[in-house]
């Protein structure tokens, strides 16, 4: 699914973009706990977090992700934001909820990797 | 990418200090880049490392972070000054965890740190004295000439 398509299922607006707005995101990860992040994301993927601090951002540098969807119309913190444009990590709020927002992107199209693209 | 010499350096750790946390595995991270290793070395390195990391800032006052980069693998030795492993069979089961609440809080602490560096590693060990500190050596080999 392109970045385009997750922005507008979403109805997000988007706080910093660093990607081609066409560009193919293939998985997501949806968690609020940065060891899942770490242990069931594959690269150049998208997050969706309810967590707003720069760890979570740190951590989706170390995972490679793509892009954060932050849920609930949460404002990643000030240090958040600064940190991924220092990496390049495209971030977007949506007001929609983790379950709506999930449901939304799977009816869409979009999968999480391992467990639906086996 | 040939690595012909080993590349060996450092970073000193502060327990509790979250403002800085994963900035070491940041910066390991861009070292393994530059040197043009393979993505998944990279990115098991990266992970491997930053939950060392984070568990040094959860638990512990201080730690430190060596790492060498040789031609056939990376070693990466993690070692802190802070309360130690009682039962490491048992600490290293996943979902276990002995993180405070607040950490949680941020996301952190869920019990998954030990086994997800063991799993990005080809070699992990760990090490530890209760009241003394905690030592953790991850070896993750590099294929040669990937890229």
């Amino acid at each position: 699914m392109t970045f385009r398509k997750i922005i507008a299922t979403l109805e997000a607006e988007v706080i910093f973009n660093s990607i081609d707005i066409e560009t193919e995101i293939y998985s997501v990860c949806s968690t609020d706990l940065m060891s899942d992040l770490l242990r069931f994301s594959i690269p150049e993927s998208l997050l969706i977090t309810g967590l707003t601090q720069p760890q979570v951002v740190r951590t989706a540098e170390i995972a490679d992700v793509t892009a954060i969807a932050f849920i609930q119309d949460k404002r990643p913190e000030k240090e958040a934001i600064e940190l991924a444009r220092q990496k390049g990590i495209s971030l977007v709020v949506t007001r929609l909820s983790m379950f709506t927002a999930c449901g939304k992107l799977y009816v869409e199209g979009l999968r999480s990797f391992p467990e639906d693209n086996k | 990418m040939i690595i012909k010499n080993s590349i060996e350096g450092s970073f000193h750790l502060t327990g509790g200090d979250f403002t800085n946390a994963g900035i070491a595995s940041s910066e390991l991270k861009s070292i393994l880049t530059e040197l043009g290793l393979d993505d998944n070395v990279i990115r098991r390195a990266a992970i491997a490392t930053f939950e060392a990391e984070m568990n040094v800032i959860i638990h512990a006052i201080a730690g430190t972070i060596y790492y060498s980069i040789m031609p056939e693998h990376i070693k990466i030795i993690v070692n802190d000054m802070g309360p130690g492993i009682e039962d490491i069979e048992l600490a290293m089961q996943e979902g276990y965890s002995t993180a405070p609440d607040w950490v949680r809080e941020m996301g952190w602490g869920a019990g998954m740190g030990l086994p997800n560096m063991k799993k990005n590693s080809d070699e992990f060990k760990i090490d530890s004295v209760v009241g003394e500190g905690t030592t953790v050596e991850i070896i993750i080999n590099i294929k040669q000439g990937l890229r």
